[in-house]
């Protein structure tokens, strides 16, 4: 039989050359398919997660220390004597440095060669006492000279590209003339001096040999034909002090004047009077033997650190109290360096400065974050003549053996720390530490405050009052789609709550910026009459049906309660904002806007938390809605059946059985719409006035982390530190709002399979 | 049978109403809110009746006042004595008017609040008229003249004389517009692509003289045609300029209005039904199928429309076969183990990571990254102006693909998971491979569940503004992206886009207050696109659903 059925089969050669060929090419294709789509689903989920690592890649640079790398030594270009005065121009490639001598040099900065040499005008017998510049970054510089005069002078660079190469040639100019200004009369010579150089006047202040102050002032004339400036002295009288004065600074405004004794007290004189300058406020640094080291003013000349011969670093400022009087005060103190300060260098674009310590380090710090950036030894002798470039890319000093040492320095984003971006920071000019998003200013010299809690408490307060809104409407009304309604309009029903999550937030927030806003300032009364007879009237109109005569009840097939609340409603809504304008007449004395302003004393903005809470609650209302119906839902039937066998009420079974085994999806449900609410855009960026105020006032604006970023991004220099802090927000959402959906998500299927068990 | 209110509330009832007015109260604010969009937006393009009325001023002088009705509300006396407006003792409310009154250029601004009790007399004079001009928004007023290079012409009827003229305008505007956006642009894309050439030669040290003479005799040509086009240009300019209309408004004066500036004039207190209805379709046209004018708050938004669907289109192109090859991994591939439900949960949640984080994530790495380093190397020629390295379509449907990739992954995935195994072990067990059963069997059938990720990515791609400020649209581009001029498809261009018009017209707008009705008309057109997209995406996994329902039997 078996034989025979054998024989009898169709003669069919599965192995002829084609079909193995033909199974071979199949067999390729397959093992082709599986690897190509094993390599592009791969690649496609780690391109996903490559946002993660992105926006990581863009934030990491932020707290990242700072760095500094030796580039070259040479010997002292020039004279060798001491280093009066020393700078870097631009582009780091040349420095000035004016030695004792009064010897001018140029000089290459990365082999010391020179490459303009000359020779300060000073008259014969005469000796350079002193150099300082007229503020930070200033080229103009004053010498202070042994005859009791003081030269002014200003160098330039003129940049030049011939044959596609930059040369810097360096000019120098006397734009008052060559001969010097008399500040002491009695030509006692000048050991320090200080400048200061406004549109109208200039301010000269030098210390003589003997510890005093000696000034001299000049209003700025123009000359109408030729706009050549002329010199006028005018009078100023300074304070004679008991104590030699070894520290001077002048503000930038000409109005206060720091002075440093040699005892180690700081006093500041308010010079708004020329003839009589107050004596403002005083401050004693001194405690034994400590004296004041070193003392300059930061960009802006806010700010004054000094550092003293114990190696405290102290920031202060002039703070304006309630009453409108200024007071130095210490705002701050530093890392301390152990073996004193010798030398400070403040940055030129930055709120930050270096320090050279008497054992050789130099440490670099920001002020505003208040952050040591980097400490390292780069010597064993004491630091002197310490500068850094105006890009704050190079820094230069001289050594221990007299030679000068120039190092690179990687230093890009010091304003970021912990405590700048999370605490409390007091600003300059700001009476009190607070917390303030201000990321740009149109002056150069302002300081940058990037702290996010504002932006982190705006978010919160958009989804809190979103939530606030949004969840009792969607988990109620979920409870009833899923648990109480006909099947049939369960149908209808879901889907349409459902259509509002498709609903592109941008008409959202349009409406409610444009509509909702403007109608709800001169309807406030009504909002808060509907939020309060809105459930009342359910209630009455509940218990006014269940009285109503059987054959009208029975009218309404069971679970359409809500069919016939939709005209109710309607009703309510209307009544609300038609009887608005007169709850407004018999209890806000007919403006609620005034009346919220004047008798509570909060502010009212048209666009705020309110209307972004009513807008927002709207966006997230379908997702919680979504997963807490289906988490109901699921609720196996038989557990509500038997709880209703053994007598609960519908209501009782809905509460004792079905939420509590339904709580983990309804957790998740939320967990889910808050973040959907924290990373919203749109709506916040039209619905609010995006002030990043720290207000709980549910009548103020916000701005939130989302909102900002899409504000600011455009407009932010690509990586500055603006830039990444910018990342570092969307960091944060994304973080929060994965984390957030992570959890929910695991707590979801965890429900799910406690399902399958029962 | 009455129930107390104690025994009706203890077994819970109250609660049950109240879970019913939560649905209710939801269905109210989705409905409301769909009516009230369509309301506002459809009501736009309907001829408005002009009202005139004598205007007492508050000093007691009269004047003539001629607008539309826009708007009106009940104010109370007390906030109304606080503006410093007198109201006598015992009236609690007062209606106010907002009034289009029109003619910017005449009276500074266009809307004014005024009380409905200094109005008394109102009327509608059929005579009256609205023109809509290409500047200084809508004219109100009676027509005094229409002229022809100064002199006045036509005595008879001067309307349909006006009409005739301005016809002839708008013909000649056409034209102009023609001469001036096809083929001088097309002209100035031909010498900015020559501009390109010879400096790529210049970078590459190829520019020998055969090329510079080649290329200066392209140029030449460009040169001449681009003359004969200004020639024309000028002579059709003349023409145009030769109509004018004199015209009188509210307060007596008697403005001159060149019918160049002229887009329609009508009145509408003299349509009838039929004529309303045309002139309602004719703007509704108009606002589909026209260019934006007067910084987008007046015309049509025909750029956004068409940048809206480019933009869409290009992502579904990207994202759909991405989204299934992953899917197809993960379900089909993939070893279903930890890692592989790890990845599905981080997939999900991806869904959920707020759309800025992927526009700054765009802008980040597509455009500065990527974009930088493809204008290095392809582009060198146009640096430092950049051509990749700046905001654009490309990579505004890059970044998209990317926010809506796991909405795709997930519908797909769902739909592989309801394909019932016996069918993939049919195909096995005939001897199909893998890859066949893939190809032949599995997707065909999930291939509804791949449309549907598709229509759903589509909708939120088309809803989502917020990454898209970031990485490619613009208030007003100058050019579509896709025209007639080599390379056709311009990928490296900004683009408008429906939902950021809406932003930017009803915030960032001079004129918000002209531009609103406008903004919900745009908003209408949007919400019928994403809705009629969801529910046909509804209706795909639905009919998918009853399909496989019916293959488990």
């Amino acid at each position: 039989m078996t034989n025979e059925a054998t024989i009898k089969a169709p003669d069919v050669d599965f192995n002829t050359p084609a079909l193995q060929r033909h199974r071979k090419i199949r067999a390729f294709k397959d093992r082709f398919a599986a690897s190509a789509i094993g390599v592009g689903g791969m690649s496609i989920i780690l391109a996903i997660t490559l946002i993660f690592f992105y926006l990581m890649y863009e934030v990491v640079p932020l707290f990242k220390p700072a760095s500094i790398e030796q580039v070259a030594t040479y010997a002292r270009p020039g004279a060798d004597v001491a280093t009066k005065y020393l700078y870097m121009e631009e582009q780091g490639e040349q420095a000035l440095r004016i030695a004792e001598d009064g010897s001018l040099v140029f000089f290459n900065t990365r082999n010391g060669q020179l490459t303009h040499t000359q020779q300060l005008p000073v008259p014969a017998g005469v000796t350079l006492k002193s150099v300082t510049d007229a503020g930070i970054g200033s080229k103009l510089l004053v010498a202070g000279l042994s005859d009791g005069t003081a030269l002014l002078l200003q160098h330039a660079y003129k940049v030049t590209y011939p044959n596609d190469q930059r040369v810097i040639s360096p000019v120098i100019e006397y734009p008052f003339g060559e001969t010097p200004l008399v500040l002491d009369a009695a030509g006692s010579a000048l050991t320090q001096v200080a400048l200061r150089d406004t549109s109208d006047a200039m301010l000269l202040v030098a210390i003589t040999e003997a510890g005093q102050l000696v000034s001299a002032y000049y209003t700025k004339e123009e000359n109408f034909l030729s706009g050549e400036l002329t010199l006028e002295q005018a009078d100023i009288t300074l304070p004679h002090l008991a104590d030699r004065v070894s520290h001077l600074e002048i503000a930038p405004d000409l109005r206060w004047l720091y002075v440093g004794t040699e005892s180690g007290k700081l006093d500041v004189y308010d010079l708004r009077d020329k003839q009589a300058p107050v004596l403002n406020s005083h401050i004693n640094f001194a405690s034994g033997a400590v004296h004041i080291e070193t003392m300059q003013l930061l960009l802006g000349g806010m700010s004054l650190i000094v550092g003293d011969s114990d190696g405290n670093i102290t920031q202060l400022f002039m703070v304006r109290d309630s009453n409108n009087q200024y007071a130095l005060t210490r705002v701050r103190d530093f890392t301390p360096r152990a073996s004193g300060v010798s030398v400070l260098a403040a940055e030129q674009r930055r709120k930050g400065f270096l320090i050279g310590d008497k054992t050789g380090h130099i440490s670099i710090f920001n002020a505003t974050a208040n952050r040591q950036l980097l400490t390292e030894k780069v010597q064993d002798s004491e630091i002197k003549s310490l500068i850094i470039a105006p890009r704050a890319n190079y820094l230069m000093f001289e050594n221990g053996r007299g030679e000068f040492e120039f190092w690179s320095v990687d230093n890009e984003h010091p304003e970021v720390s912990w405590s700048a971006l999370w605490g409390e920071v007091w600003y300059e000019g700001y009476a009190e530490p607070d917390y303030i998003w201000q990321s740009s200013s149109a002056s150069n010299d302002f300081e940058p405050k990037y702290s996010l809690v504002p932006l982190a408490f705006g978010t919160i307060k958009a989804a809190f009052y979103a939530m606030l809104i949004a969840t009792p409407l969607a988990i109620c009304g979920a409870l009833y789609t899923a648990y109480f309604m006909a099947p049939g309009l369960r149908r209808k029903v879901k889907p349409s709550i459902e259509l509002m999550e498709a609903l592109p937030t941008v008409i959202l927030g349009f409406l409610a910026g444009l509509f909702f806003a403007p109608y709800m300032e001169l309807h406030l009364p009504g909002v808060f009459t509907w939020l309060l007879i809105m459930p009342l009237a359910f209630v009455l109109f509940g218990f006014v049906w269940a009285n109503l005569p059987q054959q009208i009840r029975h009218l309404l097939p069971d679970g359409w309660m809500p069919v016939i609340l939709l005209p109710l409603v309607v009703l309510v809504t209307w009544l609300s904002f038609w009887m608005s304008p007169l709850v407004e007449h018999w209890f806000f004395g007919g403006d609620m806007r005034h009346w919220i302003t004047d008798e509570l004393g909060i502010g009212f903005d048209q666009r705020n938390a309110l209307v972004v809470g009513f807008a927002m609650g709207f966006a997230v209302i379908p997702t919680i809605f979504s997963i807490t119906e289906d988490a109901v839902f699921s609720v196996p039937k038989h557990l509500s059946y038997g709880s209703l066998a053994l007598g609960a009420t519908q209501w009782q079974t809905m509460i004792r059985v079905v939420l509590p085994t339904a709580s983990p999806g309804i957790f998740s449900a939320i967990m889910i719409g808050m973040g959907r609410a924290v990373g919203e855009t749109m709506i916040v960026l039209m619905a609010t006035g995006n002030t990043p105020v720290m207000e709980m006032n549910i009548f103020e604006g916000l701005r939130t982390l989302s909102a900002n970023i899409a504000v600011e991004m455009p407009e932010s220099e690509v990586a500055s530190t603006h830039f990444r802090i910018l990342f570092l927000a969307a960091f944060v959402l994304f973080l929060f709002t994965f984390v957030v959906n992570t959890v929910a998500e695991y707590v979801r299927q965890r429900l799910r399979n406690k399902y399958s068990v029962i | 049978m009455r129930v107390s209110f104690k025994d009706w509330s203890r077994k819970g009832d109250p609660w049950i109403w109240l879970n019913a007015g939560a649905v209710a109260i939801s269905l109210v604010m989705v409905f409301g809110l769909l009516l009230l969009i369509a309301q506002r937006g459809l009501v736009h393009f309907w001829p408005h009746a002009l009202v005139e009325a004598d205007y007492v001023m508050a000093d007691g002088r009269q004047s003539t006042i001629i607008g539309e009705i826009v708007d009106s509300e009940e104010v109370s006396a007390e906030q109304l004595s606080t503006a410093g407006i007198h109201v006598p003792a015992g009236v609690e409310f007062l209606q106010r008017d907002l009034l289009k009154v029109g003619n910017r250029d005449v009276g500074g601004f266009d809307f004014r609040w005024v009380l409905d009790r200094d109005l008394p007399n109102k009327r509608y004079p059929v005579e009256l008229m609205s023109v809509e001009r290409r500047e200084w928004g809508n004219f109100y007023g009676y027509l005094e003249s229409v002229r022809e290079a100064g002199q006045e012409v036509a005595t008879g009827d001067l309307w349909a004389e006006l009409q005739t003229r301005i016809a002839r305008t708008l013909s000649i505007y056409e034209e102009i517009y023609d001469v001036e956006k096809k083929d001088i642009g097309a002209i100035n894309h031909e010498l900015e692509r020559l501009r390109l050439k010879e400096r790529g030669y210049q970078l590459r040290n190829e520019l020998t003289e055969e090329r510079k003479q080649s290329l200066a005799m392209q140029r030449q040509a460009l040169d001449e045609d681009y003359a004969v086009l200004q020639t024309r240009l000028e002579q059709l300019y003349t023409e145009i300029r030769r109509d004018s209309m004199t015209a009188r408004t509210m307060d007596g004066k008697v403005v001159d209005i060149p019918l160049a500036k002229v887009v329609r004039a009508y009145r509408p207190n003299a349509m009838a039904l039929p004529e309303q209805i045309g002139f309602y379709f004719s703007k509704l046209a108009e606002f589909v199928g026209d260019d934006p004018r007067e910084a987008n708050t007046e015309g049509g938004i025909f750029p956004a429309i068409y940048g809206t669907v480019l933009m869409v289109l290009l992502m579904s192109i990207l994202v759909t076969p991405l989204g299934v090859v992953a899917a197809v991994y993960l379900r089909e591939y993939a070893h279903q183990g930890a890692i592989t439900r790890l990845i599905r949960i981080a997939v999900n949640n991806l869904a959920g990571v707020p759309s800025i984080v992927y526009g700054v994530f765009g802008l980040g790495f597509f455009i500065y990254f990527i974009g930088a380093g493809v204008d290095q190397v392809f582009f060198p020629e146009a640096l430092p102006s950049p051509t990749f390295g700046t905001p654009g379509l490309l990579w505004a449907s890059i970044t998209l693909a990317i926010l809506t990739l796991p909405v795709v992954i997930v519908a797909t995935e769902e739909g592989l998971a309801r394909i019932p195994r016996s069918i993939r072990e049919g195909s096995l067990a005939l001897g199909a491979t893998k890859a066949e059963t893939l190809w032949r069997v599995v997707l065909p059938m999930a291939s509804p569940a791949i449309m549907t990720g598709m229509i759903l990515a589509i909708a939120r791609a088309a809803g989502e503004v917020a990454p898209l400020m970031l990485v490619g649209v613009v208030k007003l581009a100058p050019s579509l992206p896709l025209d007639m001029n080599y390379p056709y498809l311009h990928l490296d261009q900004k683009f408008m886009h429906l939902g950021f018009h809406i932003y930017d017209v009803g915030f960032q707008s001079p004129n918000v207050e002209a531009a609103r009705p406008l903004v919900y008309a745009t908003s209408l057109l949007l919400v019928l696109v994403i809705a009629l997209l969801n529910l046909s995406a509804v209706a795909i996994r639905n009919r998918l659903r009853e399909k496989y329902k019916a293959l488990e039997m």
